[in-house]
C-alpha cells in the first residue's frame, strides 16, 4: 500500500552501541584516550634530546612499574580494538547505504582530513603495528642490533636507515591529519557544538595536530641530520 | 546558450538505467534548471519519447520535492539555493551538466530523477513531534520563550527535507534532517518534556532506515539548501546520550521500511469498509 | 433546490457555542468503527486527519505528493492573524470579524466569520504548543506585525516562512496519528472521483501515481482539503501540483462550486520573464511597508530608474490613495499597477512592472535595517533576477495568488452532497471576494482543528449509513467511468503538449478574466475555451501508459477540468454584473475608476450546478444578510 506507515510500530529494546550514534560516542571516548596516549608518548620520547641518559632511564622506569603498565596498556588495546570496531561496522554501513555510486561527486564544504579518516587511520594502524615490532618487540631492525633496554642506541639505529623514517614521518603526517578531524568531530559526537566556540575548537584541533607532528617528526629528521647520534 | 544535459534515465525500481545526452539548443539564461527541464520534455513529447520525470511542486524553493545532484553537487552550484532556483546563467556556454537522481539505500528510486523519500515521514513519525493533541493548549504566552531559543529553534525547523544532506553526505546519513527536528523541538520549552524520549525513538527509527552513520564530516551542511547547521546533529547526539543514559523503560517503537507503492490488487475494497 | 446554510439563530457572539451544543456526539466507542476520508494533506487536510485521529476515528488520508508535508500551504510566507490584542492596539474579536467582512467587500457570511475571528485565538495557542517557532520579543512573548492594511498589529509569524511552520506543526501531528495507527497515509495517490450511493458520499476512486493502480477507498464521510484552483491561469504562485481536479470532479457527482469568479490577484510578484516561464514568484507583501511604488509619468520612458528624476516619476498610489498609499488592499493595487501599464508606462522589457523601491527608505533607515527586515526576500529576488535590489529598485507585478471561491458549504462545512465536507481554500465560505493578507493560514486551520471534528460527528451520529462492497452499482460505474477518462486520454496521440493547452488556456483566462473583466471579453472567453477544449481532446498528446509514474497524464486529468472549471468561472463572472473584492467588471466602477458594488441585486453567494457535458449550468442563490456589518463602500483615499 502507498502509505508512509502500513506497517505498525514494532517495539524493541532501545540499544546504544547498536546505534551509529552511540558508536560515534564510543569512537569519541576511545579516541580522546589514544590522543591522551599519543601526548604522553611524546612527552617521553622528546627526552631523547637530553641525551641517552635521560632516555633509557625513562625506558626503565616504564619497565619498573609493571603492575601500573599492564592495565595502562589494556585499556590502550580495549580503546584501539573498539575505536577500530565501530570504523569497521560504519564503513560497511556506509557501502550498504549507497550501494550504487555517483557517476561524479564533488567535495565542498568538508575538510580533506575528515573525508580521508577511512584510510589514514588503517595505514597508522599498520604504522602502529610496525612501531611496537621495531621498538617494544625488537622483531623487526634492519641493518642493526636491537639491544634490549637500550632505547637511545635502538632509535638513532632505526632512523639512521631512510626508509624506516620516511615510513615514520609519513604515518605521523598521516597521524596528524587524522587528529586534525579527530580531535574536534569527538566533541560533536558526545554531543558539544556551538557556533561561537566551534570554530575555536577546529582551529585549536589544527594547531595541535601540527605540534604533534613536529614533535614527532623531529626525532628522526635530527637523527637523519646527524643532530641526535 | 547551448548546454549539453546528461541525464539519468531509469524506467522504473527494477530498470538498470543509463545515462542519455541531450543537447538543448537555446536555454535562456534567466530560466531557472527545471525550466530548462520543461523545456527538454516539451521537445521530447513532440518528437514521441517519454518526457524526463522529475519531482517538483512549489518552485520557489521551500516545499523540498525537488532536487538532483548536477555535476555532483546536490541542488548545483550555488549555495543555499534549490533547483526550481537555481537560474541558468550560473553555467557556462557549452557546458555539459550531469544530472543524476539522489543516490542512497534509504531513498529508492522510483524513475529517472524521482526518488522515494518516505524513510524521512518514518523518522518524524517516530518522534518528530510534540505529542499535544488539539484542544489541550495553555494561552500562547503562557511558557515565555527567549528570542535567541526561538530564532535557534528557527534556524532547525527551517529544514524543507529535501534530502540533499543524505544525498551529499559520503556516508549517506540522515543525521542532519533527523538532529534538525530534534533540535527544533528539544530548545523550546513546549518540546522540551519528552526530549529523551524524542531522541531515542528517533534515532532508534533512523537507524532502522538503510542510512549510514554520521562521521562528523559535513557535506550536509553545504548542500543544505537551508543552511541547517552542523549545530543540530551534535544536539542529537547530546539528547541521545542524555535519554540513553536516564531513561528507565528502555523500549522504543520503530516501523519496518517499506519500499513497495503497489496497492496489490487492480480493484480491491477497503477490508475497513464499515458497517 | 434551496439553499440551507444552516446559518446559527440568536446573537452572533454566542452562535457557535450554541451551534456545538445542539450538534450531536459520536460514542468514544464507536468512532474507531467509522472510517473518513480526508483528501489532501495541507493545512486544512493535515490538521483535520490529525485531529480526527486523536479522537479516534479511522483515518484515510491521501495526497498526491510523495510526503504530506510539500502540500503548497507551506509557502504562505507573511503570517497568521488573530484577534489576541497583545499588543493592547485596540484589537478584539470584533475587529477581526469586522475587517475580514469589510476586506472581502460584504460578500462573505457574518457567521462563518465571526466564529473564524473567534477560533483564531486558540490556533495561535494550539501552535504554540506543537511547537512552531513563532516570532517572539526579548522578553519570551509573542511578537506581531502590521499586514495588509489593517489597523492594527494582530500577524504572528516566523519569519518569512509561516505557513511552512504551521504545516510542519500539523503535519507532525498527522505523523504522531500516523505512528498510533488512527491514520494511514496515502501519499503519491491522486482522487479522480467521489463515490455516491443513495445521495451520500461514501468514497473516492484513486489513481495510485508509481504504479497506476485505480482502487476504491469506502468510508463513511469524505473530508476534501485539496486547495484552490489558482492554476487555472497557468502562470500563478500556486505549486506546479495545485489542481481543481478533486473539488471539480466532486462538483460534478453534485456538489456546487460557488463564486468561482472571485480570484484574488497579489500585487507584488516577480514580473515574467520569457515564454519558458513556468510559474510566478511571490514577494511577501510586507515588502509594501518601507518600498515605494511608482513608473515613469512619461509613456514608453525606457531610461534606466536612477536616470528619473523625482519630478518625472509618479508614486500613483501615494497620489490616488493619500491616506493609505503603498498599503492599500491587494485589489486595489493590483487594479493599479494594471492600469498603468496598460498606459503604456510599465517598466522592464515587457512593459508589464512597476518599481518598488527602497532608495528612500534605505536612505532614511540605512542598508543595515533593511537588510534586518527584508533580507532573505532581497537574496530571493537577486537569485532570480540577478539585480541587486538595494541598488536597483526591484520590479513587480500582480500575479494571481489565491482563489476566494470554491464548493459551496454550509456553516458545518457540509457541501450539497451529504457526507462530502470541504475545508480551507477549497471551499468558499469565509473571505467573500477579497481574501486579507494572513487569513489563509487562519482559515484552513481553524476548519480542520476547531470545526470538522465537531461537524462531521453530527453527521455520523444523525445518519444510519449501510455497508457498502465491491459489488456495489455506483461503485462499479464510478471506477470505470475514471478508467475511461484515463483510457481516453492516452489513447488521443495527436500533436500538441498539455502544457501547450494549458498555457493557452492560462492566456485566455488572464486576459479576459483576470484583474478585470468587460462582458464582451468574458464571453469570447467562454467562446475560446469552448473551442480550445474540443481541440484537446482531439490533439492532446499524452505520451507512455497508465501503468506507472506518468506525469503528462497526471497534468493531462487536471488541465481537463481547468477547461470546464475555466468556462464556469468566465460565466459567473459574467452573471455578476458588479464589481467588488478581487472580481472587477470594467462596465461597474466609480468616476475615479473604484469598484462598484451592487448590493440590492448582488448581495448573494453564487452557487452553480452541473448540468452536464457541454450545458450550462445551473445558478442556485444563497441571499447574505448583514445584521452587524453594514455593507459601505470601502474607501482607502
Amino acid at each position: 500500500m502507498s502509505t508512509t506507515a502500513v506497517n505498525l510500530p514494532k517495539s524493541g529494546k532501545a540499544s546504544f552501541w547498536g546505534s551509529t550514534n552511540g558508536k560515534k560516542v564510543v569512537m569519541a571516548v576511545t579516541g580522546s584516550i589514544l590522543f591522551l596516549f599519543v601526548i604522553g608518548h611524546l612527552a617521553g620520547n622528546l627526552q631523547i634530546f637530553e641525551g641517552p641518559a635521560k632516555l633509557n632511564a625513562y625506558g626503565h622506569f616504564l619497565h619498573s612499574i609493571g603492575e601500573l603498565l599492564w592495565p595502562v596498556r589494556i585499556v590502550l588495546i580495549i580503546s584501539v580494538l573498539l575505536h577500530i570496531t565501530a570504523t569497521v561496522q560504519l564503513a560497511l554501513l556506509k557501502k550498504k547505504a549507497r550501494p550504487v555510486r555517483y557517476s561524479r561527486k564533488e567535495a565542498i564544504k568538508s575538510s580533506y582530513a575528515s573525508r580521508t579518516m577511512y584510510w589514514s587511520g588503517p595505514i597508522v594502524l599498520a604504522f602502529v603495528i610496525f612501531h611496537l615490532l621495531q621498538f617494544t618487540a625488537g622483531y623487526i631492525h634492519p641493518e642493526s642490533q636491537f639491544i634490549e633496554g637500550d632505547v637511545y642506541h635502538n632509535v638513532v639505529a632505526g632512523f639512521s636507515v631512510w626508509w624506516v623514517s620516511v615510513w615514520y614521518i609519513f604515518s605521523i603526517c598521516l597521524l596528524g591529519l587524522h587528529l586534525r578531524h579527530g580531535l574536534w568531530s569527538m566533541f560533536q559526537s558526545v554531543g558539544f557544538n556551538h557556533p561561537r566556540h566551534t570554530p575555536i575548537l577546529k582551529g585549536a584541533a589544527a594547531i595541535i595536530a601540527v605540534l604533534i607532528v613536529l614533535g614527532y617528526i623531529s626525532i628522526p629528521i635530527s637523527v637523519l641530520l646527524g643532530i641526535v647520534k | 546558450m547551448k548546454l549539453t544535459l546528461k541525464i539519468w534515465r531509469q524506467k522504473g525500481p527494477k530498470d538498470k538505467g543509463q545515462f542519455v545526452d541531450y543537447p538543448v539548443n537555446d536555454v535562456n539564461p534567466e530560466m531557472s534548471m527545471l525550466e530548462c527541464l520543461d523545456v527538454l520534455n516539451e521537445t521530447l513529447i513532440e518528437r514521441g519519447e517519454e518526457p524526463v520525470a522529475f519531482e517538483h511542486d512549489c518552485r520557489e524553493g521551500i516545499c523540498g520535492s525537488c532536487g538532483f545532484m548536477i555535476n555532483g553537487v546536490a541542488h548545483g552550484p550555488m549555495p543555499a539555493t534549490t533547483v526550481c532556483q537555481l537560474t541558468m546563467r550560473h553555467f557556462k556556454d557549452g557546458q555539459e551538466l550531469v544530472i543524476e537522481p539522489w543516490r542512497a539505500s534509504a531513498f529508492p528510486e522510483i524513475k529517472d530523477l524521482i526518488v522515494d523519500r518516505r524513510s524521512f515521514d518514518r523518522i518524524i513519525a517516530s518522534g518528530g513531534y510534540v505529542s499535544v493533541s488539539t484542544g489541550n493548549a495553555p494561552d500562547g504566552n503562557t511558557i515565555l520563550v527567549g528570542k535567541e531559543i526561538a530564532d535557534r529553534a528557527m534556524d532547525a525547523a527551517a529544514c524543507i527535507g529535501c534530502g540533499a544532506c543524505v544525498a551529499a553526505c559520503p556516508n549517506a546519513s540522515a543525521a542532519l534532517f533527523t538532529g534538525a527536528k530534534i533540535a527544533h523541538l528539544s530548545v523550546l520549552p513546549q518540546g522540551e518534556v519528552e526530549r529523551d524520549h524524542r531522541a531515542i525513538n528517533m534515532v532508534a527509527q533512523m537507524n532502522t532506515e538503510s542510512f549510514g552513520g554520521c562521521t562528523n564530516i559535513g557535506e550536509c551542511t553545504g548542500a543544505c539548501p537551508k543552511e541547517i547547521p552542523l549545530e543540530v546533529i551534535a544536539t542529537m547526539n547530546r539528547d541521545f546520550i542524555r535519554g540513553s543514559w536516564k531513561h528507565r523503560d528502555n523500549e522504543v517503537k520503530t516501523i519496518t521500511p517499506m519500499t513497495e507503492w503497489s496497492t496489490g490488487s487492480k480493484l480491491k475494497i477497503d477490508p475497513h469498509a464499515t458497517s | 433546490m434551496t439553499l440551507d446554510g444552516k446559518l446559527p439563530t440568536g446573537p452572533i457572539e454566542q452562535a457557535w457555542d450554541k451551534a456545538r451544543f445542539d450538534l450531536k456526539l459520536v460514542n468514544p466507542a464507536n468512532k474507531r468503527k467509522h472510517t473518513i476520508i480526508v483528501v489532501g494533506s495541507g493545512l486544512a487536510g493535515a490538521s483535520a486527519a490529525a485531529t480526527l485521529g486523536e479522537l479516534g476515528y479511522n483515518i484515510k488520508c491521501f495526497c498526491f505528493q510523495d510526503s504530506p508535508r510539500r502540500a503548497h500551504s507551506i509557502a504562505a510566507q507573511g503570517g497568521i492573524n488573530a484577534a489576541k490584542n497583545y499588543q493592547n492596539d485596540g484589537d478584539s474579536v470584533y475587529r477581526l470579524f469586522y475587517d475580514t467582512v469589510k476586506g472581502g467587500d460584504f460578500r462573505a457570511r457574518e457567521a462563518n466569520v465571526y466564529r473564524l475571528a473567534q477560533i483564531s485565538v486558540s490556533i495561535i495557542d494550539q501552535c504554540v504548543a506543537q511547537g512552531v517557532p513563532f516570532a517572539r520579543e526579548y522578553g519570551g512573548t509573542l511578537t506581531n506585525r502590521s499586514f495588509g492594511g489593517a489597523q492594527v498589529s494582530r500577524t504572528f509569524y516566523a519569519r518569512g516562512q509561516t505557513g511552512q511552520q504551521l504545516l510542519l506543526g500539523a503535519y507532525q501531528a498527522l505523523e504522531r496519528q500516523i505512528q498510533a495507527g488512527t491514520v494511514t497515509m496515502y501519499s503519491r495517490t491522486e482522487m479522480l472521483d467521489l463515490i455516491v450511493i443513495d445521495g451520500k458520499a461514501r468514497g473516492i476512486v484513486t489513481r495510485n501515481l508509481v504504479t497506476g493502480e485505480i482502487d476504491t477507498h469506502i468510508g463513511d464521510a469524505v473530508i476534501l482539503g485539496t486547495g484552490g484552483y489558482g492554476n487555472v491561469y497557468y502562470l500563478s504562485t500556486n505549486a506546479k501540483g495545485s489542481n481543481v481536479t478533486a473539488s471539480w470532479r466532486a462538483h460534478k457527482r453534485g456538489a456546487l462550486f460557488a463564486n468561482p469568479c472571485y480570484t484574488q490577484i497579489h500585487p507584488t510578484c516577480i514580473p515574467v520573464s520569457g515564454d519558458y516561464q513556468s510559474k510566478l514568484t511571490l514577494m511577501s507583501e510586507s515588502l509594501r511597508n518601507d518600498g515605494r511604488i511608482w513608473v515613469p509619468l512619461k509613456k514608453g520612458d525606457k531610461r534606466s530608474p536612477d536616470q528619473i528624476p523625482e519630478a518625472e516619476r509618479d508614486y500613483y498610489l501615494e497620489r490616488r490613495y493619500p491616506s493609505f498609499g503603498n498599503l492599500v488592499p491587494r485589489d486595489v493595487a493590483s487594479r493599479n499597477a494594471k492600469a498603468v501599464c496598460d498606459e503604456g508606462r510599465g517598466v522592464g522589457e515587457s512593459g508589464l512592472g512597476v518599481y518598488l523601491d527602497f532608495g528612500d527608505a534605505i536612505k532614511r533607515l540605512g542598508e543595515h535595517t533593511i537588510r534586518e527586515r527584508y533580507g532573505n526576500l532581497f537574496d530571493m529576488y537577486q537569485r532570480i533576477t540577478d539585480e541587486n535590489p538595494y541598488k536597483v529598485p526591484m520590479r513587480i507585478y500582480p500575479a494571481i495568488h489565491y482563489t476566494m471561491g470554491g464548493l459551496w458549504v454550509d456553516y458545518n462545512l457540509q457541501s450539497t452532497i451529504p457526507g462530502l465536507f470541504v475545508l480551507g481554500e477549497a471551499n468558499f465560505s469565509d473571505h467573500g471576494a477579497n481574501r486579507l493578507g494572513a487569513s489563509a493560514l487562519m482559515q484552513g486551520l481553524s476548519d480542520g482543528y476547531f470545526i470538522i471534528p465537531y461537524t462531521v460527528g453530527n453527521y455520523l451520529a444523525s445518519n444510519k449509513l449501510g455497508k457498502v462492497d465491491a459489488s456495489n452499482e455506483e461503485v462499479r460505474s464510478t471506477v470505470s467511468s475514471v478508467r475511461q477518462m484515463t483510457e481516453k486520454l492516452l489513447s488521443i496521440k495527436g500533436k500538441r503538449t498539455v502544457d501547450s493547452f494549458h498555457r493557452e488556456l492560462g492566456k485566455i483566462m488572464w486576459d479576459e478574466c483576470g484583474m478585470s473583466r468587460t462582458a464582451e471579453g468574458l464571453q469570447r472567453a467562454i467562446g475560446q475555451i469552448r473551442a480550445l477544449r474540443e481541440e484537446y481532446w482531439q490533439n492532446v498528446n499524452v505520451p507512455g501508459s497508465g501503468d506507472d509514474l506518468n506525469q503528462s497524464l497526471e497534468k493531462a486529468g487536471r488541465v481537463a477540468d481547468f477547461f470546464e472549471l475555466g468556462e464556469l468561472m468566465c460565466t459567473d463572472a459574467l452573471e455578476r454584473n458588479e464589481s467588488c473584492g478581487g472580481h472587477f467588471r470594467e462596465e461597474y466602477q466609480t468616476p475615479d475608476g473604484e469598484a462598484q458594488r451592487d448590493d440590492e441585486h448582488y448581495s448573494y453567494v453564487a452557487a452553480w450546478g452541473y448540468q452536464g457535458p457541454g450545458n450550462r449550468e445551473e445558478l442556485y442563490k444563497e441571499p447574505l444578510e448583514f445584521n452587524y456589518v453594514h455593507p459601505s463602500q470601502r474607501s482607502y483615499k
